[in-house]
């Protein structure tokens, strides 16, 4: 039986990448110079390329210029063992031209019982606590996966789009297309 | 077997909308969250070693100063154990810091604010949990700020936290406070969390067993991860 409560979650607020990319905020030479999870394709991995690209749209319409989004996807054997060369987690900030955030990395394959996917993770201001979603791509097997067709008729907002060199997506936080968010 | 990561009480964090918390109000989803139970992609993520560490990244007096020079303001300590719901220590995991200045101020282009940066002070750090789950970095006690929300907003002192655990579902982002500041009671984005009780974990202590006398004072913050609900055999694990 638990006897402590988890630490309420707070805001990431507008500065989380000092903190968590202290090279992409300026801090030249912390860290060694390296934000964490930048990279996610480190060698020379087996697998498919893919480039995700991932924006997040905000009641008004506007992309979010000021968040941070990790991802965590299994690696192309469906698995979240090593991979070598490969990286199943990446860390990237939301652009604050575009609002892109934008992964380098391997197409996921399915984890057993489920579809291909890439679990994404939100933090940012205006944010209380981190969301949760998930990102499919076009396949026939997402109709028997539990996670999707737990979203009923509200999975097409979790499915990518096909673009020029991978995928893209949209995460809309409010409104008709509003995106499917799990509490997981 | 495999243990489950026990359900989060949505109840005891922030709400996704704070209408006072004005940043809250177009980003928060007005659909509720979906529930299920963590797969196994849930309960699985990144690993960090202390490989990735450097020397000073837990000394946030030192890590950006020049060679001699050191971050201004009051000097502290802040230590605590990482744990889970049910008491355990969580070793091994990453904890990353950021914080304003002594005086109130990021080190960030967006960061207007009067009060002048320090430059030898970056306001980053990271450690990584140690085998009974305690953790600890130096730095200096960060300054309240205000904050464009529509009001006289000023945030109580606070540092930020971003902490893993053994899977994404524990991963977790917080802030903590200070003892006694009377800005906690008026600040929109504490008072989101819907109880007192809630709020008071986030508040550190002054620890004079591990203030260090001429030197530095201590404060103590314990973190909370998600814990183990039950157990259940291997293959109910799998999808759902
Ligand atoms: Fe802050």
């Amino acid at each position: 039986m638990a006897d402590l409560k988890e630490s309420p979650s707070q805001t990431a607020g507008p500065y989380v990448h000092i903190g968590c990319m202290p090279t992409f905020a300026g801090l030249e030479g912390m860290f060694h110079g390296t934000d964490l999870g930048a990279r996610m394709i480190t060698g020379d991995p087996m697998g498919d390329r893919i480039t995700l690209s991932v924006r997040i749209i905000d009641g008004a319409g506007d992309p979010l210029t000021d968040a941070m989004v990790e991802i965590w996807q299994p690696g192309p054997d469906g698995g979240f063992g090593t991979t070598t060369g490969f990286s199943n987690w990446g860390r990237q900030p939301t652009c604050a031209d575009t609002g892109d955030a934008v992964f380098e990395t391997l197409m996921p394959g399915a984890p057993q019982g489920q579809a291909p996917h890439v679990f994404v993770w939100i933090a940012a201001r205006g944010i209380n606590m981190a969301l949760m979603t998930r990102i499919y791509f076009p396949d026939d097997t997402n109709r028997s996966d539990p996670v999707f067709t737990r979203a009923g008729d509200r999975a097409g907002t979790l499915v990518a789009t096909l673009a020029d060199q991978g995928f893209s997506h949209i995460i809309h936080l409010q409104g008709e297309k509003e995106t499917v968010f799990f509490d997981v | 077997m495999t243990d489950l990561i026990a359900s989060r009480d949505l109840d005891w964090h922030p709400p996704p909308l704070a209408p006072d918390y004005r940043s809250s109000q177009l980003r928060a989803p007005q659909n509720a969250r979906l529930h299920y139970d963590p797969t196994q992609t849930e309960m699985s993520g990144p690993t960090f070693g202390h490989v990735l560490l450097g020397k000073l990244d837990d000394d946030l007096i030192l890590n950006y100063a020049q060679a001699g020079e050191a971050a201004i303001g009051p000097r502290i300590v802040v230590h605590g154990k990482l744990l889970d719901e049910n008491r355990r220590p969580v070793p091994g995991k990453l904890i990353e810091v950021w914080q304003a200045n002594a005086g109130g101020r990021y080190r960030h282009k967006r960061d207007g604010y009067l009060a002048p940066l320090d430059p030898n002070f970056g306001g980053c750090g990271r450690c990584i949990s140690a085998a009974d789950g305690s953790y600890s970095f130096r730095t200096v006690q960060p300054g309240p700020y205000p904050w464009p929300n529509g009001g006289n907003d000023w945030r109580p002192a606070h540092i930020h936290f971003s902490i893993f655990g053994d899977g994404f579902a524990q991963r977790m982002i917080t802030q903590m406070y200070f003892e006694g500041d009377p800005h906690i009671a008026l600040c929109p984005i504490v008072q989101a969390i819907p109880g007192d009780a809630a709020i008071d974990t986030l508040v550190a202590r002054l620890d004079m067993d591990a203030t260090i006398p001429m030197d530095i004072r201590a404060y103590r913050f314990d973190i909370v991860l998600r814990g183990r609900a039950q157990t259940l055999f291997e293959n109910r694990m799998e999808g759902l």
